[in-house]
């Protein structure tokens, strides 16, 4: 019987034991679940995220905000408008593929197909494969952001689609939205869409000194901001994002979980309708209402600090980021500038913002009525939710309307081309200004740094930009959504987070 | 024969109803938002997406629409899902066990309690536990369910612990391909919150409908001769007096049936249920337009059949009750 017992308690030992260091499983929930398994499909959060557990791309985004090498080993400028990657060797894909150069520009030349990702690698010119692990790609001009782009080139197996089908369907159905090869850390081993995605590590990945542990990850989309952060505490789930503002201390005090927060990049602001009013085409009224907007109160009260207070576009990190501005509430600045410009008894404008987009859109607006009405504007604001709200904004139905942004290049030049540029239905350029500011100014040193290679020419340009826009208001900034992702301890979910919002959950390391 | 009858009117009753509810649902279509929004990134052009919505068909007039979904609808295809890229009906199929089985859930316990309670209330008006049991009732009543749910999943979930706070756990697949929660026992821990949460809707209700039903027969002359003719208390009560609370009750019972799909859709929202009402929330959210009128065309249709079935039932527990259509 004592024998009985000794050996138990050494298995249970061996147990206990065999635990560290071994196979991980994780359990995580997020918002929402990828739309589909093609990568090419739609641009958006769900999509990248995905496409960093299942595939991987030439270079990624660090912590610091500069590139790492990924299937891309190494690259060079060949000239003003080449450059050349040469790939790794040796990497496979999930079909048992070997990975080629042939792979790298059928994925280039797929993603100039989609609608979604076309805008982005407009630029590109061509690529073509020099030898079997080199690849050569081509600009209409010089090209400051070549590597910003290639964080979007996920090479694809093009055999495995091309057996299969390798059409991009944006609705109906396609073999590329159910079925996936790449060469990422995960395989997907099963999916029920809106329920969940398990994902299985992938036995012959190419990184073996990536030092994740994670054999299986279980992703759980929890739509309800609540039930997600219940199902943290309870201990059903081992990580969550995003974690709203009115739960970050529960997470951050609870003994068994960690809160992990960053500064976002999605800035988020008010525009101002020229067209439509008289009086918001008075770059005295705009800097007079810039100045009665409190948006570090807005942080600080609505946004329980769950935001970083921005007095221009671009976040700090980015070229375009100019130290000097700073935010500018006032309220006696901001009567007598609207004195001075000719509505010392103020004036009545109507306000659109979205209910479920933003986090806490709607208390944002409802917070800068009621400032914008003690310089005597009266605002008459709708709230909506944002299947509603975008077609509005398209119409630009109100006279001041919200829009937050993130830039897909994680670059101050694509704030301007969509949101400050003057708008231009031809080139596109403006396509969110529903403002319609325009200075010429600003489109000139945004197209010409859009070809401007030299690093710190580029920053002058757009830092200038943004000193313009700050001083005619051609918006309202308010902060950058930070991000906020909850772990249980144990889970080094803080050394694979970044900016950009895509976790690389290929890397991460579970203690017990 | 007149069950025959009876049938083929409630047929003809079940595609009127049918047609009328698509008719909205496709008239107030426009108003849901723009689908094109959810299927693409921010960056797309307009351009982009105006080709895209004239591929679709989504420019077409609303006649030219409304045809070519009753010419599909005829044979049996309300439209694909954007958002699933499958038929919206088997997407709603796939979804309707897990509705069903929180349903099923739902009742069971608030027959199983409300039942037992009123008669409780009934016989025994003046004690002290009915008095709880009826003030309780009216708090019951007038709680949100949506606060029910998160208290639900603090408590239990997250400060002891007992039971799981989202999804529905281990499902086994059942020959004809229903997936149930019911033959393990982590789907049925995942089953309680969720249920208790949607039966406390009904719980108060029911109580009081029973209770007061149940008043109500016992004074009534057949059964104070029941009792004259010395039958046992327990025959009096159980089979001569609340026999005859029952017909109310599965009136009642029957039309509450819409309620609680209705609220089948706040409760697996807060619990990430994955059955039809979160379906339904989410397809809205994401204006899915196809997956929204396919939902409400069945849910129109699930409220024909089971008030077919609750007429049927009439007939069971009272025989004086005939079928209407079915004439002699």
């Amino acid at each position: 019987m004592r024998l009985l017992r000794n050996l138990a308690a050494a298995g249970a030992v061996m147990l206990a034991t065999a635990g560290v260091g071994a196979a991980q499983t994780l359990k995580f929930a997020y918002d929402a679940d990828p739309v589909s398994l093609d990568p090419h499909e739609q641009l958006s959060g769900g999509t990248l995220q995905l496409s960093h557990m299942v595939f991987d791309p030439l270079v990624r985004w660090n912590q610091d905000l500069g590139f790492d090498a990924r299937i891309a080993k190494s690259w060079e400028r060949v000239n003003e408008t080449t450059m050349r990657f040469n790939l790794r060797e040796g990497v496979q894909f999930h079909s048992g593929n070997e990975m080629t150069a042939e792979d790298v520009v059928w994925t280039i030349e797929r993603l100039k197909s989609s609608p979604d990702f076309k805008g982005i690698f407009n630029g590109w010119v061509s690529a073509e494969a020099i030898d079997a692990h080199t690849v050569e790609v081509k600009t209409d001009g010089p090209s400051p952001l070549m590597l910003h782009t290639a964080t979007y080139v996920f090479p694809m197996d093009k055999k495995f689609y091309e057996e299969g089908g390798a059409e991009i369907a944006k609705h109906g159905d396609s073999f590329a939205s159910q079925n996936v090869s790449g060469t990422g850390p995960f395989t997907i081993a099963e999916r029920e869409q809106g329920v969940r995605v398990v994902f299985e590590r992938n036995e012959t990945y190419w990184d073996e000194d990536s030092p994740g542990d994670v054999q299986t990850a279980i992703l759980t989309p929890i739509k309800e901001a609540p039930t997600r952060v219940a199902a943290l505490l309870a201990g059903d789930v081992d990580f969550i994002a995003p974690v709203p503002p009115t739960d970050l201390d529960r997470v951050r005090e609870n003994e068994n979980t960690k809160l992990v927060t960053m500064t976002g990049t999605r800035v988020i602001t008010l525009q101002m309708n020229q067209e439509r009013h008289e009086a918001l085409a008075n770059t005295k009224v705009r800097r007079a209402m810039a100045y009665a907007i409190n948006n570090e109160g807005i942080v600080e009260k609505i946004m329980k600090g769950f935001g970083t207070v921005a007095a221009q576009q671009s976040p700090e990190g980015y070229v375009g980021h100019n130290p000097n501005l700073e935010p500018r509430y006032d309220l006696e600045k901001a009567k007598q500038l609207m004195a001075e410009a000719g509505y010392p008894d103020g004036f009545e404008a109507t306000m659109m913002c979205p209910n479920n987009r933003y986090v806490n859109d709607f208390k944002i607006c409802e917070a800068s009525a009621a400032m914008l009405a003690k310089i005597g504007i009266e605002i008459d604001l709708t709230t909506m939710p944002k299947a509603q709200y975008w077609p509005k904004f398209d119409e630009r139905a109100a006279d001041i309307m919200m829009i937050g942004w993130h830039s897909d290049t994680e670059d101050s030049a694509n704030f301007n081309e969509f949101l400050t540029m003057t708008p231009n239905p031809e080139t596109g350029r403006g396509q969110y200004n529903s403002g319609n500011y325009s200075n010429e100014r600003v489109d000139e040193l945004t197209l010409a740094s859009l070809t401007e290679t030299d690093q710190d020419k580029r920053a002058e340009m757009l830092q200038e930009v943004e000193r313009i826009l700050y001083e005619e208001a051609a918006f309202i900034p308010f902060h950058w959504q930070d991000l906020a992702y909850g772990a249980r301890k144990g889970v080094m979910i803080e050394d694979v987070v970044n900016v950009m919002n895509f976790p690389y959950l290929g890397d991460l390391v579970i203690k017990q | 024969m007149h069950i025959l009858a009876f049938l083929i009117r409630r047929a003809v009753q079940a595609v009127i109803v049918m047609l009328v509810i698509s008719v909205i649902g496709f008239s107030i279509q426009d108003n849901l938002g723009d689908p094109l929004r959810e299927l693409v990134g921010q960056s797309v052009s307009e351009e982009e997406r105006d080709a895209l919505r004239e591929e679709m068909g989504l420019n077409d007039p609303f006649l030219v629409q409304y045809v070519r979904f009753l010419g599909n609808a005829v044979q049996g295809d309300l439209g694909t899902s954007y958002f699933f890229k499958r038929p919206a009906v088997d997407v709603i199929m796939d979804k309707f066990p897990a509705t069903f089985e929180l349903v099923i859930g739902a009742v069971f316990i608030f027959l199983s309690l409300s039942i037992p309670a009123g008669i409780y209330c009934a016989i025994n008006r003046d004690s002290w536990l009915t008095r709880i049991i009826m003030t309780g009732s009216i708090v019951g009543i007038s709680i949100p369910v949506f606060l029910t749910a998160i208290a639900a999943v603090w408590l239990f979930g997250v400060e002891l612990g007992w039971l799981p706070a989202f999804g529905r756990g281990d499902t086994v697949e059942l020959p004809w391909g229903w997936e149930t929660g019911f033959l393990t026992l982590d789907g049925l821990s995942h089953l309680i919150l969720p249920s208790i949460t949607l039966s406390s809707i009904m719980l108060p209700l029911f109580i009081r409908l029973i209770r007061a039903e149940m008043l109500e027969a016992m004074s009534t002359d057949y059964v104070r001769f029941a009792r004259a003719k010395g039958l046992s208390q327990r025959r009096v009560r159980y089979v001569h007096a609340f026999r005859n609370t029952l017909l109310p009750v599965v009136t009642v019972g029957g039309l509450m049936i819409g309620t609680l799909i209705a609220y089948t859709i706040l409760t697996e929202t807060v619990f990430q249920w994955p059955g039809m009402g979160f379906l339904f929330l989410e397809a809205v959210n994401r204006v899915d337009t196809p997956l929204i009128i396919a939902y409400i065309i069945v849910v129109g249709l699930i409220f024909v059949i089971v008030n077919t079935i609750v007429d049927f039932v009439y007939t069971l527990i009272n025989p004086m009750v005939k079928l209407p259509g079915a004439k002699g």
